[in-house]
Order: structure tokens, then C-alpha cells, then sequence
């Protein structure tokens, strides 16, 4: 065991990213406080959006540092605090896809919160900033006492964004739902952490790999316990079904963009955890020991494949967008889960670019389908389905993204959804799990009636006597900028998993070393 | 003059950039939309007509094939753990058309319904706009499919015709229209996932290739429809070896009835056919002429192209099975035909018998058969196309198309009954028309291997004759309802587009050869490869 490590100075730099953000987050919080009440707090947003953009420089800087690395014939692995903290490239593109999507959240939001529906406005921006250090945490941790803190630290942000309304009930019902739900998924989390710990004597991600293949011989069962009541907890995190119930009434609850956070960058924290945590210790450890790694990947193959069809089922007579929006989560998590679960073959390593390229697209088709239910509900006011009713006579260019938006989330051609599944697919096809690739292209099948209900709102009913809706600007960009990745992704695959394929190796960001 | 231009990229792109003129038309300005529509359904049809001219049976299609690299994704190559050797391990769909004698006659027949389609489109009464973009859109689609040599183009193609169809029958369709467009959409959807998991399991077999270069060895995925062909046919391909791209027997059988299913959905197969009887009946009649005279046959060209030339072991071994379905399609659907009392439901049935026609073409396993399955394709979108455009004309004029409310019209409207007459008897195959023409051919190639079945299969033949003069007659003559009586005949913009499908119907009726002649040499990859492996 390595003796603890403080802090030295040096690695102040590694942590730049996550202390700018922590930086900006006291700050603006000083400044909140010593403004007069009558100034408008979008500028705390302003601020927030500003901090978000200093720490992805950063996490761009990192990268570059660690091509240079990788270049130069090094492993392209930073440890800080004796490996409990790593910067790698699988953390940094992480990194970079949570301030991303952080940013165009908190944009989209600026300009639609409204003061009667959120009276601390203040708080309700800067409190971004601390949930995204806990994601940031979660991506780049190399030891589980870390990703409990992560996970905790985004965790109880969380919980207090969603309860911002304060005076709706709605939402205060879903915080309490939120925090019930989030202190058992890390109840369970913690309590599997704690089994794994006993049977490797360690913390540490890299040396428990190490140490489970000897763990195994002596304490096969409580590997399984330990690595089921883990999985447990993920599931309720990132609402698989079966342990999904509580999506719905928290997205519903939580004001709009919180909502999205949730959608979206809390399920990819979550994400990384468990890619982070199934392939650094369950996956590689014991090569001659296949039977619990088959066991294991079975069982969250079952979990992506019950959260498909549960998502979609249930997403199929919902008339609330949100609470469609929180089970077409579900199911998107399932297929975001469907790479790990692939087996590595000798043709197959592709996981992690499959992986992060449907988390890219799910992030764009998520975050602008939440920024046009925001401006909808506005205009509207409410969340039904037929809030959207003729928007297609109210704001056609609206409607024309939000078209392109669905497309991507029911996996149409040409979208990024479209080819993020497609990539998915045949990862699935080349490792032979057909039965896996069935319930994808089934569920999506059925997804198109789900998504389109929108569409029949849209263009089917009739809207024309409502007022125009008005798109503030900085939502109007979010959507459309939205709308041009999802095509994007679609039509120019190419340089991204280019990329993706350049700077990520399994070998270095996963097998330990 | 045309020679050096990417000639089937144009007829592709350039609905969608028509597509995209029309959105940024003033939408007020209804003549301008509609004739800025009109000129880019036409123009690719001009096209696909010089395409014609200037195709040679013997050469094939290589002097218009076209190539270019699109998507090509890196996978990750870590797990061979042999860095050094790999020098490239990729994902390939790339941007390949290529024509040949069997798509060309549907890309003739896309071009033929699709510019007549837009001229009928003068029965939309609202949103032209959006209507006419979405209408170009689906015309890209839909060459697409018949020219694209890649099975993701292809696919993707086949799904781009998907939400341009949706929303067309949903909007601009009748009473059930949104129940109609919410069938198709699933139906269809369910086919291309199908169809997506078949093409998928061949990319990861008949589609790997390898090449050594100097910076080692190529490794390379391809959706290539032109690799999977020298894949299958090379006994030494990796989809042959005991290795990880093996396309065992299972596989095979496997994709076969994958597209089977996905391209039976499309044509319809029975008892895949519910969906498109309610599309028939809802969408708008312009649409329906698309819809029955192009998208049907796109099953029909997928289950040649792909089911056929791929993996023409499990064709020779289900043949019998396609035949008995064949029959089942043309039996069901004319018997059903009989008793409809609603016209459009009549034409509806009679698609689905029609199409049967079709199976047992592919199912004769010989040029003439397939040649065949071919010539009814096309024929049959041109008789159905005119008979669509037909239902939009009555029901613009009268307000229903059930059979017991009109009768007596050829008193009224003189045209369109003769027309109506015209389109029925090619329907029923009447020789010197074209329906006759593709029947006689799939049915006499059948004959050749399955006597049994090509004889039950006639009696569709005189049941259609049943089914169409009932209707038809009962139409155009009898008494005349009081309130028709002051019934307007076709205006010019109507008629236009009714005498050049009849002209075509009569023309392709008299002299086959203009087709046949195309196909000549289209389907010999396909029977040499059904001789050395099945022999004969």
C-alpha cells in the first residue's frame, strides 16, 4: 500500500479544470450576495457560462498535454495523489462533453427563468458549476473513495437544483423524491464499494484489478455481491429499468434546464463511473477466470435491454413532454449502456468510441428538445404534449429543429442519433450479441411512434389562434446549434471518431498501468 | 454533352434541390411553387431518359457508376495486439451509385410517376409549400434507392422516403389520415430495422476485405454492394474461412429471411400487407400514385438486388415457398378485390394480387422470370399510378369513390371514363397492354419449374378481369345520379399527365423490347451464380 500523498503544488495544474470552477463558483457567489436586489442575476448566469468556457480551456490544454505525452513514447496518464485522481484522455473527453453540454444548458436557460418561478435566481445559475466539478470528478477518479465524493458532490447539488421552484409543489415533491432515491443508488453504491474493498484490501481502482483475480479464488461469492449491489446503485442512478420510477416524477418536477442537467450530464457522470469501474477492474483482471466477467456483462446487458423496452414502452402513452422526454432517458440509457456490455473480441475493441459518439449525439438531440419544451412551455403554459399543438403555424423555424431534434432521437437518417446506433449496431453484429441488436432495432422502431406524437402536435393539430411564440435569443441559438450538430453528426462522423480513435487507447486509459 | 456529368448524382440531388428552391419560395405565390416543383420532378426524368438512350445492354452500367469515399470510421485496433501490421482498420459506407438493367427501368418508372404525380399534385389544396419540399425530398429518396451500389446509402435512402411519406399522408390525407400515416410509419419503420439488421450481419461478413499496402495490412468493413458480390464469390474470402467474419449457413438463412420479411413488408407481402391498405384509402391521390406506383416496387427491387444476387442458395431453396406465397398474394388479394364496395379499396386489393405477379417471377429462378418480375414492377406502377390519378379527378369532381354512390359518369365526363376504361383493362392484363406483358412473362417463366402453381396462379388472372370490369362498369355506366349530372371533364392539366401514362401503358404493351431489351444481360451475374451453385 502507498503511503498517502498531500497535495503538492505541482498538481495544482492537473486540477486546474476543476479549480477554476470551484473558483468561479465562490465568486459568484460573494458577487450575489453584495448586489443590490434590483440588478438583474443573469449576469450570475453570464458568470457562470464564463467559468464553464475557462475550465473547458483548460481541459483542452490537458489534452493537448497528454498528446504531447503520448508522442513523446509516455504512458498518456497523469496521476495525481497517488493515482485516486487520474487525468486521461477517456476523463478529458468526459471532461470536455459535460461543459458542453453544461454551457449550452445554462445558455438556454438565460433569458427563459423567470423570477416568480425561480426567487433565487442567484443560486439557481452558479450552483451549475459545483454538480459539473462532481461529474468531472466522477470521469477522472482512480479510486473509489474519489467517485463516492464525485458522485455525492453532483448528487446533492443536484438535489437542491431540482427543488429551485421553490413555491411549486411539484418541484419540492420531486427534490424529496430526488434525494430519496439518489442516498439509496449511493447507499448501494457504498455498500458494494465496501465489499470489494474487503476482499482487495484496497481503494484503489488499479490495484484492485490486480487483486481480484486471487480475491476470486477465496471469495468468489462475495466478488458477486459486491460487484451486483454496485450495479444496483448505477441502475438507480442512471434510472435503468427496473429502478427507473423515479425519472419521471423528478424531471417533471425540476425546473426545465435542471431537467436537461439531469438528462444529460449527471446520466453521462454516471456513465463514466461505471465504464471506468467495469472496465478497469471487471473486465481485464482475470482473463483465465471468464465465467463471473460473462455473468456480470450479462447482467447489465439484461439492464440495458429491460431499460430499452421499459423506456419505450412507458414513453408510448404519455401525454406530459417531460415525463416522454425522462423515459426516452431511460431508454438511451440503455443503449448508451449496450458498448460495454459488447465483449472485447480480436475484431471488436470499439466500445468507448461507440460509446462517447451516442453520448455526443444524445447530448445535442437532448439539450435542444429540452430548449424548445422550455420555449414552448413558456409560450403555452404548460408541459402537456399539446402545448406543442400547431407550432408548426406559430413558429415554423421552431418546429423545423425540434423535426430534426426527433429524427435524431428516434435514430433517422441523416442525424447523429442515426449513426450513433448504427455504430452501436454493429458493434453488437460483430460480437455476435444479435439478441441485443433485435431489442435495439425494435425498441427504436417503436420509439419513431413515440417521438412523433410531437410531430402529429406539430403539424397535425391546429394552433393557429394561439399568439405567435416568441424564441428569446440565446435559446433561439441553443436549439439551432443543436439542430446543425445533430445533422452533423449525422452527415461527418469522420473527425470526430478520428479523433475519438487518436487520442483514446484502451490500453492506456483503461488496463492498468 | 452529358457524358462527363455525375449524371445519376444529378438525378438524385437535384429534388432536393428543388426541394430546398421551394422552401425559400414566397409560399403565397401557389403558381410559382407549384411550377418551380413541376420543372424538378421533370428534370431528372429528362435525365433518366437520356440515361436510357445512351445505355448499352452489353456494356452494363460501369461507364455512369460513380465512387467516392464518405463515411470511413476508424475502429479501434488495439485487440489485435499486432499494432505494427495493421495499418488501417475501418468502417466503410461509401458513396457508390451504380445503374444497371434492373434498376434503370425503375428509375425510368420514378422519373414517369413522379413528374405525372406533380402535375396531379393540382388537387392539394393547402400548405403547398411545405407539401411540394416534401415531395422533391421523397423523389431524392427515392432514386437514391434504386441507384445506390452501398448497402448503408441504400438504407439510408429506403429511410429518407420514410418521414416525407409520413407526413404527406398525415397531413394531406382524408378522414383517417393520422391513423394512416401512424401504420405506415411503424409498418415501414419495422422493415428497415429488420432490413438494417440483415444488412449489418453481411457488412460483418461478405463485406470485409483486407489489403496488404506498404504500411502494412488494410483491414476495412465495407457496406460495398460490389464487394459483397466478389466476396461471395470468392471461395477464399474471409466470409468463407473458419474465422471471426464466417457467414455460416445459420447466418445466411438468417439474413435471407430478414429481407424476406423487410422487403415483403414493403411489397406487399402477405400477411405483411394490412398497412398499405389503409395508406391507399387515406393518403391524398397524388401521394397514392407514389406511393403504389414507386415505393411498392422498392420491395421488389431490394428482394432482386439483395435477397437474390446475395445469397441465391437460400433463394434456389425457398423458391417454392416464394411461389406458394405469390399465389397466396394473387388468390387473397382478388379475391378480396370482388367484394370491396369501395373503389380505392378495389385498386388496393388488386396492388396487393398484382405484386403476388411479382413473386412468382423472382420465385421462377430464370431470365424470364425474373425479367418478368421486372416488367410487372414497372408496369403495374404505371397502371396504378394513371388509376390513382383517376380517384383524384372523380373524387374532386363527385366527393366519393364508393362504388354503389357513382355510376353512369361516361355520360358526363367522357375522358376520364375512357381512360378509366383504358387503365382497367390493363389492369386485367389485357394483351396489347403492359399488364399483360409482365404477367405472361413471370408466369411463363414459373411454368418452366412449377407447373402446379403457375396454374392456380392464373385464376387471379380471370379473377381480375371479375374485379375490374365489376367496378369499373359499374362506374362508368348505369344510371346516372341527378346530382352528377353537371359533371366537368378533365382539364388540361389533369389529362396531360392521364395520356402520357396511357400512351406508356399502350406503348410498353405493344413493343416489350424497350424494356426487355434493357434487362438483357442485367441478371446473368445472378444465374451463372444459380448454375455453379445450385446446378441449374
Amino acid at each position: 500500500m502507498e503511503a498517502l500523498q498531500t497535495l503538492a503544488w505541482s498538481d495544482a495544474w492537473y486540477l486546474a479544470p476543476e479549480l477554476a470552477l470551484a473558483a468561479a463558483t465562490l465568486l459568484l457567489a460573494v458577487v450575489d450576495l453584495l448586489l443590490p436586489g434590483r440588478v438583474n442575476r443573469d449576469v450570475i448566469g453570464w458568470g457562470a457560462l464564463a467559468g464553464l468556457l475557462v475550465a473547458g480551456v483548460f481541459v483542452g490544454w490537458h489534452l493537448h498535454d497528454l498528446q504531447a505525452a503520448a508522442d513523446a513514447g509516455e504512458q498518456p496518464v497523469r496521476n495525481v495523489l497517488g493515482g485516486s485522481y487520474r487525468v486521461d484522455d477517456f476523463g478529458n473527453l468526459l471532461k470536455l462533453v459535460f461543459l458542453g453540454a453544461s454551457a449550452l444548458i445554462l445558455l438556454a436557460s438565460l433569458g427563459t427563468v423567470r423570477r416568480e418561478d425561480v426567487p433565487i435566481k442567484g443560486e439557481f445559475y452558479y450552483l451549475f458549476l459545483p454538480a459539473v466539478i462532481g461529474a468531472m470528478v466522477m470521469a477522472s477518479s482512480g479510486d473509489m473513495i474519489t467517485l463516492f465524493i464525485g458522485m455525492e458532490l453532483l448528487g446533492i447539488t443536484s438535489y437542491v437544483l431540482v427543488g429551485v421552484r421553490k413555491r411549486s409543489g411539484q418541484s419540492g415533491e420531486a427534490a424529496f423524491k430526488y434525494v430519496v432515491t439518489g442516498g439509496t443508488a449511493s447507499a448501494f453504491v457504498l455498500y458494494g464499494m465496501s465489499f470489494l474493498y474487503g476482499v482487495t484490501g484496497t481503494t484503489n481502482l488499479t490495484l484492485i484489478s490486480q487483486a481480484l483475480g486471487t480475491a476470486l479464488t477465496e471469495y468468489r461469492a462475495l466478488v458477486y455481491v459486491a460487484f451486483f449491489l454496485m450495479i444496483v446503485g448505477f441502475a438507480l442512478k442512471l434510472a435503468l429499468a427496473p429502478f427507473h420510477a423515479w425519472a419521471p416524477d423528478v424531471y417533471q418536477g425540476a425546473p426545465t434546464p435542471v431537467t436537461a442537467f439531469l438528462a444529460v450530464v449527471a446520466k453521462g457522470a454516471a456513465f463514466a463511473m461505471v465504464y471506468r469501474i467495469f472496465l478497469n477492474t471487471a473486465f481485464f483482471a482475470y482473463a483465465d477466470n471468464t465465467e463471473v466477467r460473462e455473468d456480470l456483462f450479462l447482467a447489465l446487458a439484461v439492464l440495458a435491454a429491460a431499460a430499452m423496452i421499459v423506456g419505450v414502452a412507458g414513453a408510448m402513452k404519455q401525454q406530459n413532454a417531460k415525463r416522454l422526454l425522462a423515459l426516452s432517458g431511460v431508454a438511451n440509457a440503455g443503449i448508451l449502456l449496450v458498448p460495454l456490455t459488447l465483449d472485447v473480441t480480436n475484431l471488436h475493441s470499439s466500445m468507448f468510441s461507440e460509446f462517447i459518439y451516442y453520448l455526443l449525439a444524445y447530448l445535442f438531440m437532448n439539450v435542444g428538445a429540452f430548449a424548445v419544451l422550455t420555449v414552448v412551455s413558456r409560450s403555452s403554459g404548460h408541459e402537456e404534449l399539446s402545448a406543442f399543438a400547431g407550432l408548426y403555424h406559430r413558429a415554423p423555424w421552431t418546429a423545423g429543429a425540434m423535426t430534426v431534434l426527433l429524427c435524431s432521437l428516434a435514430g433517422l437518417p441523416v442525424t447523429g442519433g442515426f449513426f450513433g446506433k448504427l455504430f452501436i449496431l454493429f458493434g453488437t453484429v460483430q460480437t455476435r450479441s444479435y439478441w441485443l441488436a433485435a431489442i435495439l432495432l425494435v425498441t427504436t422502431v417503436v420509439s419513431y411512434y413515440v417521438y412523433f406524437s410531437f410531430i402529429r402536435q406539430m403539424y397535425m393539430r391546429s394552433g393557429e389562434t394561439e399568439p405567435p411564440a416568441t424564441v428569446p435569443v440565446p435559446s433561439g441559438i441553443v436549439i439551432w446549434l443543436c439542430a446543425a450538430a445533430s445533422v452533423a453528426l449525422g452527415i461527418l462522423p469522420k473527425p470526430i471518431l478520428d479523433w475519438i480513435n487518436d487520442i483514446f487507447s484502451l490500453s492506456a486509459d483503461f488496463l492498468t498501468r | 454533352m452529358l457524358e462527363n456529368l455525375p449524371v445519376l448524382s444529378l438525378i438524385i440531388w437535384i429534388p432536393l434541390l428543388g426541394s430546398l428552391v421551394v422552401l425559400f419560395l414566397p409560399g403565397y405565390n401557389a403558381r410559382a411553387v407549384r411550377g418551380a416543383a413541376i420543372f424538378f420532378a421533370v428534370v431528372p426524368l429528362l435525365l433518366a431518359l437520356w440515361l436510357y438512350a445512351s445505355y448499352e445492354p452489353i456494356v452494363g452500367g460501369q461507364a455512369f457508376a460513380e465512387q467516392g469515399t464518405w463515411l470511413s470510421v476508424p475502429l479501434n485496433a488495439e485487440a489485435f495486439g499486432l499494432h505494427a501490421n495493421v495499418a488501417s482498420y475501418r468502417l466503410a459506407f461509401d458513396y457508390r451509385l451504380g445503374v444497371d438493367g434492373i434498376s434503370l427501368p425503375l428509375v425510368l418508372l420514378t422519373g414517369v410517376v413522379a413528374a405525372m404525380a406533380s402535375l396531379a399534385s393540382v388537387h392539394i389544396r393547402k400548405r403547398w409549400k411545405t407539401y411540394f419540399t416534401l415531395f422533391l425530398l421523397l423523389q431524392t429518396g427515392m432514386y437514391g434507392v434504386f441507384l445506390a451500389r452501398d448497402v448503408t446509402l441504400f438504407f439510408i435512402f429506403f429511410e429518407l422516403t420514410l418521414v416525407p411519406m409520413f407526413f404527406l399522408i398525415g397531413i394531406w390525407g382524408y378522414f383517417g389520415r393520422e391513423k394512416a400515416a401512424n401504420r405506415f410509419l411503424v409498418y415501414n419503420g419495422l422493415g428497415s430495422a429488420v432490413m438494417l439488421l440483415a444488412f449489418l450481419i453481411l457488412i460483418a461478413t461478405l463485406g470485409f476485405s483486407s489489403a496488404e499496402t506498404s504500411g502494412g495490412t488494410e483491414l476495412i468493413f465495407s457496406g460495398s454492394y460490389d464487394t459483397m458480390l466478389a466476396n461471395l464469390k470468392d471461395p477464399n474470402a474471409a466470409a468463407h474461412q473458419n474465422s471471426a467474419m464466417f457467414l455460416s449457413e445459420n447466418l445466411k438463412w438468417a439474413a435471407f429471411v430478414l429481407l424476406l420479411v423487410a422487403f415483403g413488408i414493403k411489397l406487399p407481402m402477405f400477411p405483411f400487407h394490412t398497412w398499405m391498405l389503409k395508406v391507399h384509402t387515406e393518403a391524398p391521390p397524388a401521394v397514392v400514385m407514389i406511393h403504389s406506383g414507386i415505393l411498392l416496387k422498392m420491395g421488389a427491387y431490394g428482394l432482386i438486388r439483395f435477397a437474390a444476387f446475395l445469397l441465391p442458395v437460400q433463394l434456389h431453396a425457398s423458391s417454392t415457398v416464394l411461389a406458394i406465397i405469390g399465389v397466396v398474394n394473387i388468390l387473397y388479394g382478388a379475391v378480396l378485390a370482388c367484394v370491396q364496395k369501395e373503389f380505392k379499396l378495389v385498386l388496393a386489393y388488386s396492388s396487393v394480387s398484382q405484386m403476388g405477379i411479382v413473386l412468382l417471377g423472382i420465385a421462377s429462378l430464370n431470365e424470364t422470370g425474373f425479367e418478368g418480375a421486372i416488367y410487372q414492377a414497372v408496369s403495374h406502377g404505371l397502371i396504378s399510378a394513371l388509376l390513382f390519378l383517376l380517384v383524384g379527378s372523380l373524387h374532386e369532381r363527385t366527393g366519393t369513390t364508393r362504388i354503389d354512390e357513382l355510376g353512369g359518369l361516361a355520360q358526363t365526363v367522357p375522358f376520364l371514363s375512357g381512360i378509366l376504361l383504358t387503365a382497367g383493362l390493363a389492369s386485367l392484363g389485357l394483351p396489347g397492354l403492359s399488364g399483360f406483358v409482365g404477367e405472361f412473362l413471370s408466369f411463363l417463366g414459373l411454368f418452366s419449374s412449377m407447373k402446379a402453381l403457375t396454374a392456380v396462379g392464373v385464376i387471379g388472372v380471370l379473377l381480375a378481369a371479375v374485379y375490374v370490369l365489376r367496378s369499373v362498369l359499374a362506374i362508368t355506366n348505369g344510371p346516372l345520379p341527378e346530382r352528377f349530372a353537371g359533371l366537368k371533364d378533365a382539364r388540361f392539366v389533369e389529362a396531360l399527365p392521364m395520356v402520357v401514362l396511357t400512351a406508356l401503358i399502350v406503348l410498353l404493351g405493344i413493343y416489350p423490347s424497350l424494356l426487355t431489351d434493357l434487362m438483357q444481360h442485367g441478371f446473368d451475374g445472378l444465374l451463372k451464380e444459380l448454375q455453379t451453385r445450385v446446378g441449374g
